[in-house]
């Protein structure tokens, strides 16, 4: 798999360039700035990009701005943005970018080498992945209204963890129990929260983040 | 101008007419001569006003200017030693707020003179002089003198007008003790009114600088603050997030890659180092660890000792200042001998310092080449941030050194 690197400090940026090599990516370009990235994404033969927020020249938002402009251009694009603070309304553009294939992670995550890898692919294979802080701030938004209070407090887990992007399978793995336990909290969340059924992961993911950004 | 004033005019007392005794006495003679003065300044006045008005048509030719060149100083004198005469009777200080004149060359500077709100308050102010002003003052004179004069006449003249004129001068005489304070009083109070910088300048021109300083100090923290935060991003928080990667993939390579694994353990170890080194220099541009310890004198030590060159450092400050003046100091001081470093080219320099009478005033100078520029981003920073106390910095600096900046703020303890 083909990956693009961009961040600007150089110690992380070759950092993350040894994690997804030692992973099986190929790291096709690793640059350090937003008008570079731009380039780099308008090749074809890029599966995936891994980009820091914050860039030259103006050290605010280039990364992704670049990255949602990518995703205009080349529709689905995956694009996994990392950053050393999460800002919901980043979260929320990105998610609004197109359907899936995002993620949003604290630069904390990588040192996860494994999940961070793990979320790099889910992302490449068009699913979506958020920071548990962003969602801690999506839920803790959405909890000033009723519905969420329906919730029993293990639905609740469930649903924080959908909303990271989570299959059935790792919420399972998680929580200690088994994937039809799970089966039976997603159904009820869905339906306390009035969600209409979601045939796969990643619809549900966009569900329940609608959800929890619109409440 | 000698201090006779100081000596000799007295800030008027009571305006009560009891207690009637020596002291009341003195006072009021003291003030009668002062109004006699007053008096007697119609005359320069009344001529310098008629001159003021002629330099005007006159100046659409050559004579004109010639004569504002004597008349507006001539003026300017005048109202000077009524500005301290009244000033000393008010008990405060009439300050004349002349438009600046530097740098206005013999042709510039009449017209420095004709926009001059204060100029023209000084020409209002000798028509003052020359009428009511001048009616105003002889009184306190006229009423002390009539009722000897009019017993002189009696006794010379001898005549019931002359006599019942000489009755009369009882009641003025009382008049004289009870109204006299009062009426100096007025002319002094009505000079401060044309002449003094009345207090709502005062004040309006104190609020603009408020709002000036103010705006400029929320700039300069919120600068400070997005510095810092920059600082952090870009130091500490980055090798912190590099030594979680590392130690990450060191994990995963420990078993298959065991030296690359030591190797990105090392590299980690190294950062958090950085990291640590990164996060003491966030926090000395915060507040300065000597200068939390030692305070001004010793922080201020502590910032002469690892700069290239020999820094004397004589500083009488006390302890306990208010720490945001300490700290603005400090700054101050660590910018001038940052560019007494970085661009003097010196090869000494020196810091001296004392608190006196509520004012910290430092002084930083070098015997480099000088040309240091106080409008550049250094000084004005600096000059910012002691405005914001009320503080305000000079430079001498001129091509060719040496140079000295004074920094003065004034705080209490």
């Amino acid at each position: 798999m083909r990956a693009v690197i961009a961040e600007d400090q150089a110690l992380l940026r070759v950092g993350l360039t040894r994690i997804l090599e030692a992973s099986g990516f190929t790291v096709v370009d690793a640059v350090d700035n937003a008008p570079s990235l731009t380039r780099a994404l308008a090749s074809p033969d890029v599966d995936v990009a891994v980009v820091d927020v914050r860039m030259p020249p103006t050290y605010s938002t280039e990364g992704l701005v670049a990255a949602i402009e990518a995703r205009r251009a080349r529709p689905g694009f995956p694009v996994l943005v990392l950053s050393q603070y999460v800002e919901p309304l980043y979260a929320r553009e990105l998610l609004a970018s197109g359907e899936g294939a995002v993620g949003y992670l604290l630069k904390d995550r990588v040192a996860d080498v494994d999940g961070f890898v793990a979320s790099v692919r889910q992302v490449a294979g068009g699913g979506t992945v958020l920071d548990p802080e962003v969602v801690a701030g999506l839920v803790a938004g959405a909890g000033r209204g009723q519905p969420l209070e329906r919730l029993t407090p293990r639905e609740r887990e469930v649903l924080t963890l959908m909303a990271e992007g989570r299959s059935n399978a790792a919420i399972a793995a998680r929580l200690f129990v088994t994937e039809k336990a799970i089966g039976k909290h997603t159904n009820a969340i869905f339906t306390k929260l009035d969600l209409p059924p979601a045939s796969d992961d990643n619809r549900r993911v966009l569900a329940v983040l609608a959800w929890l950004d619109g409440a | 101008m000698t201090d006779w004033t100081v000596m000799w005019v007295r800030r008027i007392g009571s305006l009560r007419p009891t207690p009637v005794d020596e002291d009341g006495l003195v006072d009021r003679l003291r003030l009668t001569a002062v109004s006699l003065g007053y008096a007697l300044a119609m005359a320069p006045a009344l001529a310098l006003a008629i001159l003021s008005i002629l330099c005007i048509p006159l100046g659409l030719v050559t004579v004109g200017f010639a004569l504002a060149f004597a008349v507006v100083p001539a003026t300017a004198a005048l109202t000077a030693v009524h500005r301290r005469v009244s000033g000393a009777l008010l008990g405060e200080e009439l300050r004349a707020a002349y438009a600046d004149t530097t740098g206005t060359n013999l042709f510039t500077r009449p017209a420095r003179w004709v926009t001059d709100r204060v100029r023209w308050r000084d020409v209002g102010f000798l028509w003052f002089s020359a009428t009511g002003g001048f009616v105003l003052s002889l009184l306190p004179v006229a009423m002390l003198t009539f009722p000897f004069s009019s017993l002189v006449q009696a006794i010379v003249f001898g005549g019931w007008v002359q006599w019942l004129l000489a009755l009369l001068g009882g009641p003025v005489l009382v008049g004289w003790w009870c109204a006299a304070p009062a009426l100096v009083r007025a002319r002094a109070l009505a000079e401060r009114g044309i002449l003094g910088h009345s207090r709502v300048e005062e004040l309006e021109q104190r609020v603009t600088e408020v709002t000036e300083s103010r705006a400029e100090t929320l700039d300069h923290s919120a600068a400070e603050v997005r510095r810092i935060e920059r600082d952090l991003h870009d130091g500490a928080q980055a090798r912190i997030a590099a030594v979680g990667m590392n130690v990450g993939l060191a994990e995963k390579l420990l078993e298959s890659d065991p030296a690359a694994a030591a190797e990105l353990l090392r590299e980690a170890r190294e950062s958090t180092i950085t990291a640590l080194e990164d996060l003491r220099s966030v926090v000395r541009g915060i507040h300065p660890p000597a200068l939390a310890d030692r305070g001004l004198a010793g922080g201020i030590e502590a910032l002469a000792l690892p700069l290239p060159l020999p820094v004397t450092v004589a500083l009488d400050v006390p302890a306990g200042l208010p720490d945001p003046v300490e700290s603005a100091a400090y700054f101050a001081v660590a910018e001038c001998l940052a560019n007494t470093a970085k661009h003097a080219a010196a090869t000494r320099a020196w810091v001296t310092g004392a608190y006196a009478d509520g004012v910290l005033r430092l002084v930083v100078g070098d015997d480099g080449r000088g040309g240091a520029d106080p409008a550049g981003s250094g000084l004005s920073g600096v000059a910012r941030r002691l405005a914001a106390f009320d503080g305000r910095l000079d430079v001498l600096s001129p091509a060719g050194g040496p140079t000295v900046v004074t920094m003065e703020v004034p705080c209490g303890r």
